[in-house]
């Protein structure tokens, strides 16, 4: 596969009704929260797995697109069989010494994995070449404005044990909490860099169903806690030269996020309540805009 | 005979882990030569030249906020990817989140700003059409015009680096309010010296006036 030629960034917009999209383990599993400005956050790690989690939904681990990093969920346990066909002692912990077998065993899992190839991967310890680094570089997600968490009790009719149930003389019922944010608008930046793309194969077609997952992730992530998530806007800056044309925060302010109407002051709770304007004017020579959603 | 350049990055957020809190992460309160070296590097670099940092100018004050993620605990063995690539299968191949799965909490640095100062030498492996001019201009125009091989990060690459080239004839700016001016930063890592199996080597960081004197990497300050 041809590596991609040039270098990309890109806004990714989503937003979030009435669910957590992403839980602090720190905080009780409240949606994480920038303490400074209360505006809400989502990890890097959390939109890798659910770009992961698509392109195995998507590709169903067809050849080339294997994902090393998986969750249960989505695993097919019917494997196994090819799996003691060599005998390698385990202490060989480190890379061969031979740089050319090394280099092999890099190519291979680029070329096998999509994860590996787009996102990097830390293979063993100690020497530099079994650790690849991956074109793809996500931002955390920033909510556009500050976001209020709530926090919903819900109760549930049945209880777990025998003993519960005695203790509430057969009552049965438990309560619950879910926090929520009643609405949140989210924006995502991510960098592409076709010279780190050369060294892992990460071709046109990767591109495009990296563009698919982002636009396709929340579909296939339905679940009680996330409430309904949505991705909203996708902007790519395609620049002409693989080293890129302009500085990456310029073409970052040339999305601006604003409210719909400024003389409402109320809370936003859709995605019409916000405006998305970009500058297509400003953008340097050698960069071209595309909206994908 | 080497040329400066001044390079300022900023970012919402930095992580440059010290190593000996590693586990879950506490950043370092500035950024570290090697990482400063590695932003420099993501912007132009070939083995012919070697980046050395001489000033680190702090231009925020210093602030820290705690993230806490899931991550997973091991790395990927070379010899289990030789025995899938044996069977020529990828089915065995996979790490289970859910079976290697450790909270980590990490201690970051918030909203910083930098003005890096920095030369660079020829090495061992310069030819003869490696003019330090040469390699001068490419990093400058590149900077100027914000092109970089990889987007370069403060620490971490969930961290973006943000630069701009501060040109020769500008004056360098000044920290912002709220910077400590002169603080003793303890010892910090100078960089990985990796023509002697990695080793790490340490300097004594000390803040005057907002601004970090890194010493050359041979000087006797710098231990190993």
């Amino acid at each position: 596969m041809t590596a991609i030629s040039h270098r990309y960034e890109f806004v990714f917009l989503f937003d979030v009704t009435n669910g957590n999209p992403n839980g602090d383990p720190d905080a009780g599993n409240l949606p994480r929260l920038d303490p400074e400005t209360n505006h809400g956050l989502v990890t890097d790690v959390a939109l890798k797995r659910k770009i992961r989690n698509f392109v195995t939904l998507d590709k169903e681990g067809g050849p080339g697109y294997a994902i090393y990093m998986q969750e249960k969920a989505v695993l097919n346990n019917q494997h196994k069989r090819a799996y003691e066909a060599l005998e390698i002692k385990p202490e060989d912990k480190k890379l061969p010494k031979d740089e050319a077998k090394a280099r092999e065993i890099t190519a291979w899992m680029c070329a096998n994995f999509f994860d590996v190839r787009t996102f990097g991967a830390v293979m063993t310890t100690g020497i530099n070449a079994g650790q690849v680094r991956g074109p793809v570089q996500l931002g955390f997600a920033t909510s556009v404005e500050p976001v209020l968490p709530l926090e919903i009790s819900i109760t549930r009719m049945a209880v777990t044990t025998e003993k519960e149930a005695e203790a509430q003389s057969g009552d049965n019922r438990t309560m619950g909490r879910k926090h929520i944010l009643p609405y949140g608008l989210y924006r995502a930046h991510g960098f592409v860099s076709a010279k780190l793309a050369e060294r892992t194969g990460f071709s046109d077609a990767d591109l495009q169903l990296l563009w698919q997952a982002l636009i396709n992730m929340f579909e296939h992530d339905r679940s009680a806690a996330r409430g309904e998530m949505a991705a909203r806007k996708l902007i790519v800056f395609e620049h002409e030269s693989a080293m890129g044309n302009a500085p990456a925060h310029k073409l970052f302010e040339a999305v601006v996020v604003a409210r719909a109407t400024h003389d409402e002051d109320g809370p936003a709770r859709s995605f019409a309540d916000y405006r998305v304007t970009v500058n297509a004017e400003a953008l340097p020579q050698g960069v071209t805009m595309r909206e994908y959603l | 005979m080497t040329y400066g350049i001044r390079l300022l990055v900023w970012g919402e957020r930095a992580c440059f882990t010290r190593p000996e809190m590693k586990v879950e992460r506490v950043s370092y309160d500035v950024i570290t030569p090697s990482a400063a070296r590695g932003i420099l590097e993501a912007i132009h670099w070939k083995p012919a030249i070697r980046w050395h940092i001489d000033r680190i100018h702090v231009l925020k004050p210093v602030r820290f906020e705690s993230i806490r993620r899931n991550e997973v605990g091991g790395k990927l063995s070379p010899a289990s990817v030789v025995k899938a690539m044996k069977a020529g299968s990828t089915a065995s191949l996979a790490n289970y989140v859910d079976e290697d799965r450790q909270q980590r909490a990490a201690t970051v640095l918030r909203d910083v700003r930098y003005l890096i100062e920095a030369h660079f030498e020829l090495t061992g492996r310069a030819g003869p059409d490696n003019s330090v001019g040469k390699h001068l201009d490419i990093f400058n125009r590149r900077a100027r015009k914000g092109q970089c091989f990889h987007a370069p990060c403060l620490g971490v690459r969930e961290f973006p680096a943000h630069f701009e080239l501060l040109e020769s004839d500008a004056p360098a700016p000044p920290p912002e309010n709220g910077v400590e001016p002169d603080k003793d930063l303890g010892w910090m890592l100078h960089d990985i010296d990796f023509s002697d199996g990695m080793t790490p080597r340490f300097f004594r960081a000390h803040m005057r006036n907002g601004v970090i004197e890194v010493p050359p990497w041979q000087a006797a300050e710098v231990k190993a």
